[in-house]
């Protein structure tokens, strides 16, 4: 009943842009990550990508079903990018029922629970992240990386090596370039081409779909404060350097793929610089004094919190109005 | 105390081990006051006051009658009740006689200050954590360290309201599902909220 008359305040702007198209945009942009990964990981990846994809779509689908909402809504493509970049953050050496678990959790609970597509506060694909870490920390949070296959150069002839981000530990010393280029760089399945990351980010940008600020803010809040923050005397030569910072772990990931997402980040261009400026300084926080080597997931999904609040407070003045904020209630 | 042991207990009170979304006390008010964002400021802001009070009088009841005459096991959660709940009853008395809409507005849960185990909490807290280790200070910094604990753990509480308000005020727009609707969706919410706080971990 609610979805047969579509009531909105004006402007009415009629616009070629649809959920399909952005999403599927976001796809293609996402492909050569997603190739690089494979190449790098092997095809046991591919096995992720497919499982988390396929119980993605298959929960979207019963979900629908249950809320007695069109089943064709499955085809926009939401679940497939929330399938695809659940699989890009989970490790490549990730059982299958991770995959499954953690696809199933975004979908169901994350997404459909608060309303589906566009009412969901937190992004399904990193709180689900979030999620298997804590249900499967052992798998989940690793000290111990499975070792890429090298663009060029000699790979290292061990087993299993440590996070670039790791804490304790020498972790392998990596160039600038080799982050730049994933090149025998250990981590998540698809955060670690950063050069396939950018292309796709920059297309995105380009087309459009992305704000630019949120990754410009959120990268060069977490480049000021790495390079400003005092590191501690025992910590590894690296942790003072900002590039490694910016192209080490998720952060390209996050700021260009998962910071943008439109329902759950601010919708004002103030409110979006306040959100990513806001991630930055968690990702530096987490990464300099935290627990985790890594905090860019942790980052999003506390930021995706505040975003009701941001929007409330940096909602632009309404024309004709005097004061910029909501009227205060009388006491 | 210095600038440094007071930044400590601040992020851990606050972030790290936030009373609502880490040590899951005070839920009753979290769920119940949460609707609007304005009543989760005001209740934020009365159990800030509360658990300042609370820390700051039941610090000096600890230090100076229970331990020094060993009534700690015998008295000291019957005394912390006490306290508590005469604190809560001035609070009462001063919000109806200057501010009689918030006090409209809050309803039973003003008077649910006095058992809210929030408050309680960082009252318990405040005598046994081991960390800050009260014990060994002098009385004089030991209320410092005690007072400015309750300070960040009802700072820490009303940023989890105001966060849990805006979250649900967008939800009251959104199309959850009949069964989820008001209560249920909020515990989900919780939940999600508390993975989010927990990448603090390790922080302090």
């Amino acid at each position: 009943m609610e979805n047969q008359l579509l009531v909105s305040s004006s402007p009415h702007v009629r616009d070629a842009d649809t959920i399909e198209k952005i999403m599927w945009c976001v796809v293609v942009a996402l492909a050569p990550a997603a190739a690089m990964s494979i190449y790098f990981f092997g095809f046991g990846v591919l096995k992720v990508y497919v499982i988390s994809i396929a119980a993605a779509e298959a929960t979207e689908l019963l979900c629908l079903r249950w809320r007695g909402k069109p089943l064709s809504r499955a085809a926009d493509g939401s679940a497939f990018i929330t399938g695809m970049l659940l699989a890009m953050v989970l490790p490549p050496s990730a059982p299958y029922y991770c995959s499954l678990v953690g696809a199933v959790f975004a979908v169901a609970v994350v997404k459909h629970a608060f309303g589906g597509l566009g009412c969901n506060i937190w992004n399904p694909a990193l709180a689900a992240r979030v999620f298997l870490q804590f249900a499967y920390p052992l798998r989940m949070s690793l000290s111990q990386w499975s070792v890429p296959r090298m663009l060029w150069g000699k790979a290292a002839e061990v087993a299993t090596m440590a996070s670039p981000l790791a804490k304790e530990g020498a972790a392998a010393p990596l160039s600038h370039l080799d982050l730049l280029f994933g090149n025998g760089v250990p981590g998540c399945i698809g955060e670690t081409c950063k050069v396939a990351l950018l292309l796709g980010g920059l297309y995105l940008i380009a087309r459009r779909v992305v704000d630019w600020r949120i990754p410009l803010f959120y990268i060069g809040t977490v480049f000021v404060l790495t390079w400003l923050l005092p590191a501690g005397h025992d910590a590894p030569a690296w942790a003072a350097d900002p590039f490694y910072h910016v192209l080490s772990g998720g952060l390209i990931i996050g700021a260009f793929f998962m910071a943008t997402d439109m329902v759950t980040t601010p919708v004002t261009r103030r409110g979006r610089i306040v959100f990513a400026m806001g991630c930055g300084l968690l990702v530096a926080l987490i990464r300099r004094y935290g627990g985790y080597p890594e905090g860019v997931a942790y980052s999003i999904i506390f930021m995706n919190t505040f975003t009701p609040l941001i929007d409330r407070w940096v909602c632009p003045r309404v024309y004709g109005s005097r004061t910029p904020r909501p009227a205060r209630r009388q006491a | 105390m210095d600038v440094g042991q007071l930044l400590t207990i601040a992020v851990s009170a606050i972030l790290v081990s936030n009373f609502v979304l880490a040590r899951f006390l005070g839920l009753c008010p979290f769920i119940g006051v949460t609707q609007k964002t304005e009543n989760a400021l005001g209740m934020g802001a009365a159990v800030t006051f509360v658990m300042f009070l609370a820390s700051f009088a039941t610090f000096l009841l600890y230090r100076l009658v229970l331990l020094r005459y060993d009534l700690v096991l015998a008295l000291k959660t019957p005394m912390f009740i006490l306290v508590i709940a005469s604190l809560v009853q001035l609070v009462e008395l001063f919000m109806r006689a200057k501010l009689p809409a918030l006090y409209q507005a809050l309803g039973i849960y003003l008077p649910l200050i006095t058992t809210n185990c929030a408050v309680m909490g960082v009252a318990l807290l405040n005598t046994t954590d081991a960390p800050l280790a009260f014990r060994g200070m002098s009385i004089g910094a030991g209320l410092v360290a005690a007072s400015w604990r309750g300070i960040c753990a009802g700072l820490g509480f009303t940023l989890a309201m105001l966060l849990m308000s805006g979250v649900r005020e967008r939800l009251a727009r959104a199309d959850v599902p009949p069964a989820l609707r008001g209560v249920p969706i909020a515990f989900i919410c919780t939940g999600l909220m508390a993975m989010a706080f927990l990448g603090f971990a390790g922080m302090v």
